[in-house]
């Protein structure tokens, strides 16, 4: 939020809650209000002479605001009536409050006294404007990885490293390692240990519902300095270069996969079905999901791929023969 | 110009939160600097100015003084106005920047950043918010999730365009939305279905195309006791009783069998398993066992077997 791209209501906004942030405060820096709001001191001392520069004129003249930012501290010695922030609207108060309530479901809240004050005090705060947000609810499923995050979060507050037993179901392999922890992740539903894996030399992530077991190890945890943090907010895999180039042909009762998996393309064909393109390292999980899909989805590229899960069909078959 | 319209607007909220009365559109015009000179010009711009006040959730009032005034007035009420006071211990606030961070990138973001201002300017020390460690993510990639929000929200009845799972046509559904639940990632929606006179549930990444609006804010009645997060499990969950199958696994193989078996033990031929397994629903257990291949084979009960020969020989077809 700049002066230069706000809109005029946004800037009111942020000068609506400009005034009471010093109040509050009594007396504040410029540097750390001009931080707290996301804008530059020059754009904050505009703000404030905009503030400053405020005149009713009826009955008489007069200048509702007074305020002075002198050595890079600012004070406002006369608010009139705008001296408290305006309250919460109905999305802001629904959204801190649907994300809160996700939080206490998560098992390494712990029973989550500070979320239940937090939402308790948030809620009467927000008043009415709280009402619609019992309306709206986002489940973890934790069940199945309950004591596994417990035991993520035991290793990432002590600083220690795990070993895992994790199954790869593409591979239809359980595979063991060691991680040194670096967050627990929650995205999509579900959770995920974040962790330099010390066989791979790299970041990656683990399924917690995929953990077959897991156990803190007496030995202090040792990230690398190098290792980056996934970037959550754009979605947990990446396609990469090395990666297969896949088409299925779907029918109605597969287009599922189109949900469940990252796609790159997706197209509806005249007959009602639907062709989808995705990549990914994994071609023995193409092969498995082109077994599950039988005659709901055809996989057409790569044409050695699809030989190769005819091949699998008739070996699977001739069990049956 | 845009700095003229925030001051102007800025002024317009201190002289009516100030005033005691009820003030007329005159008194607001000899009062709040900007306005045009020509009176029609000037109620013009005046209307639009209280819009988009309260679309920032301004509690606009409109009123009279005194019942023989034939003017209506405006004002806003302090009381309705300001936040109440709200105090938060540090592991509050640090709980708090936790929430806020959950709808980063998603349709809510801006919403939590606006509260957070808002908390902030309450006197809130919202800025070390670190909590290292756990980094709680809610997407909503789904382009219906911001209408049927607001739907839910102010309570209007939608219509969409759906395509039900194994259907390959969309169908338009009346709905009148009672909730949006997301659950393993995904976001659905619970409500009335007019047509059908019945509560239903919708995967809101099956909704095609654009959600309208059917009806004004408030004409929807969300049952007494309803439960939407119950209803999204409902429909989500396996109705039918388990049963228990037999099936031949090659040692070493189907780990994501072994992991849910109730009996694993070594079979007469060498270098393979016979594992007791439950499972619910035949079809979708058919395709679970197909995924292992030729490491997996059947022997009981017979329609599952015959599920899985069937979806194998699908794909040779």
């Amino acid at each position: 939020m700049t002066t230069g791209t706000a809109t005029a209501t946004e800037r009111l906004q942020r000068l609506l809650a400009l005034v009471p942030y010093v109040v509050s405060r009594n007396v504040v820096g410029m540097e750390e209000t001009a931080a707290a709001f996301g804008i530059t001191e020059r754009e904050l001392v505009d703000d404030l002479n905009l503030l400053w520069c405020v005149e009713l004129r009826s009955p008489d003249p007069y200048c509702p605001i007074d305020l002075s930012y002198e050595g890079g501290e600012i004070v406002v010695s006369e608010a009139e009536a705008i001296g408290r922030p305006l309250r919460l609207g109905v999305d802001e108060a629904c959204a801190l409050l649907i994300a809160l309530r996700m939080l206490a479901e998560l098992p390494t809240m712990g029973a989550g006294s500070a979320l239940s004050r937090t939402i308790a005090k948030l809620e009467q705060a927000a008043g009415t404007a709280a009402a619609p947000s019992a309306q709206v609810a986002v489940q973890v499923d934790h069940i199945a990885a309950e004591s596994t995050a417990a035991q993520v979060a035991d290793a990432l507050s002590r600083g220690k490293r795990l070993h895992i037993a994790y199954y790869v179901p593409g591979r239809d392999e359980a595979t063991e390692r060691d991680v040194d922890p670096m967050r627990l992740l929650v995205v999509e539903g579900r959770s995920y240990l974040e962790g330099w894996c010390r066989r791979a030399q790299d970041v990656r992530l683990f399924r917690l519902d995929r953990v077959l077991a897991i156990e803190v190890l007496d030995v202090a945890s040792d990230v690398p300095a190098s290792a980056e943090h996934v970037d959550v907010d754009h979605g947990l895999f990446r396609p990469s270069p090395q990666d297969v180039h896949v088409v299925f042909e779907l029918a109605a009762a597969g287009r599922w996969v189109a949900e469940y998996y990252p796609t790159e393309r997706v197209e509806e064909l005249s007959d009602g079905r639907l062709r989808v393109e995705l990549r990914t390292p994994d071609t023995q999980m193409v092969r498995r999901l082109a077994l599950r899909l039988g005659e709901d989805g055809r996989l057409v590229s790569p044409p050695e791929l699809a030989e190769q899960v005819l091949a699998d069909a008739s070996a699977a078959l001739s069990h049956y023969a | 110009m845009s700095r003229r319209k925030t001051e102007r607007l800025l002024s317009l909220v201190v002289c009516l939160l100030s005033a005691r009365r009820y003030l007329t559109a005159t008194q607001i015009r000899a009062a709040v600097p900007g306005y045009p000179e020509s009176f029609d010009a000037f109620k013009r711009m005046f209307e639009r100015d209280k819009d988009e006040l309260r679309e920032l959730g301004i509690p606009l009032e409109t009123g009279v003084n005194a019942a023989s005034d034939e003017e209506y007035g405006y004002r806003i009420s302090r009381q309705a106005y300001e936040l109440p006071d709200i105090r938060l211990e540090p592991d509050e606030v640090a709980v708090l920047g936790l929430a806020a961070r959950v709808w980063r990138r998603a349709e809510l973001a801006g919403a939590a950043e606006g509260a957070l201002l808002k908390l902030r300017a309450a006197g809130i020390n919202a800025e070390d918010l670190s909590q290292p460690g756990i980094e709680p993510r809610v997407q909503t990639a789904e382009a219906a999730f911001g209408p049927l929000w607001e739907a839910v929200r102010d309570r209007r009845p939608v219509i969409f365009a759906y395509r039900a799972a194994g259907r390959s046509a969309a169908q338009r559904r009346n709905l009148e939305p009672w909730g949006v639940v997301n659950r393993r990632g995904r976001w659905y929606v619970v409500g009335q279905d007019t047509d059908r006179q019945a509560q239903r549930v919708f995967r809101l990444s099956r909704i095609d195309g654009a959600v309208t609006f059917s009806g004004p804010p408030g004409s929807v009645t969300v049952p007494p006791g309803t439960d939407v997060r119950g209803a999204v499990r409902d429909w989500d969950s396996e109705a039918s009783a388990p049963r228990t199958c037999l099936l031949r696994v090659r040692s070493g193989a189907g780990y994501g069998l072994r992991r849910h078996a109730l009996r694993v033990e070594p079979d007469d031929e060498q270098g393979w398993d016979r594992l007791e397994v439950t499972y619910s629903d035949t079809g979708w257990w058919s395709e679970h066992v197909a995924w292992f291949g030729a490491d997996v084979v059947v022997l009981e009960p017979t329609d599952l077997r015959d599920a899985v020969i069937g979806r194998l020989k699908g794909v040779l077809a």
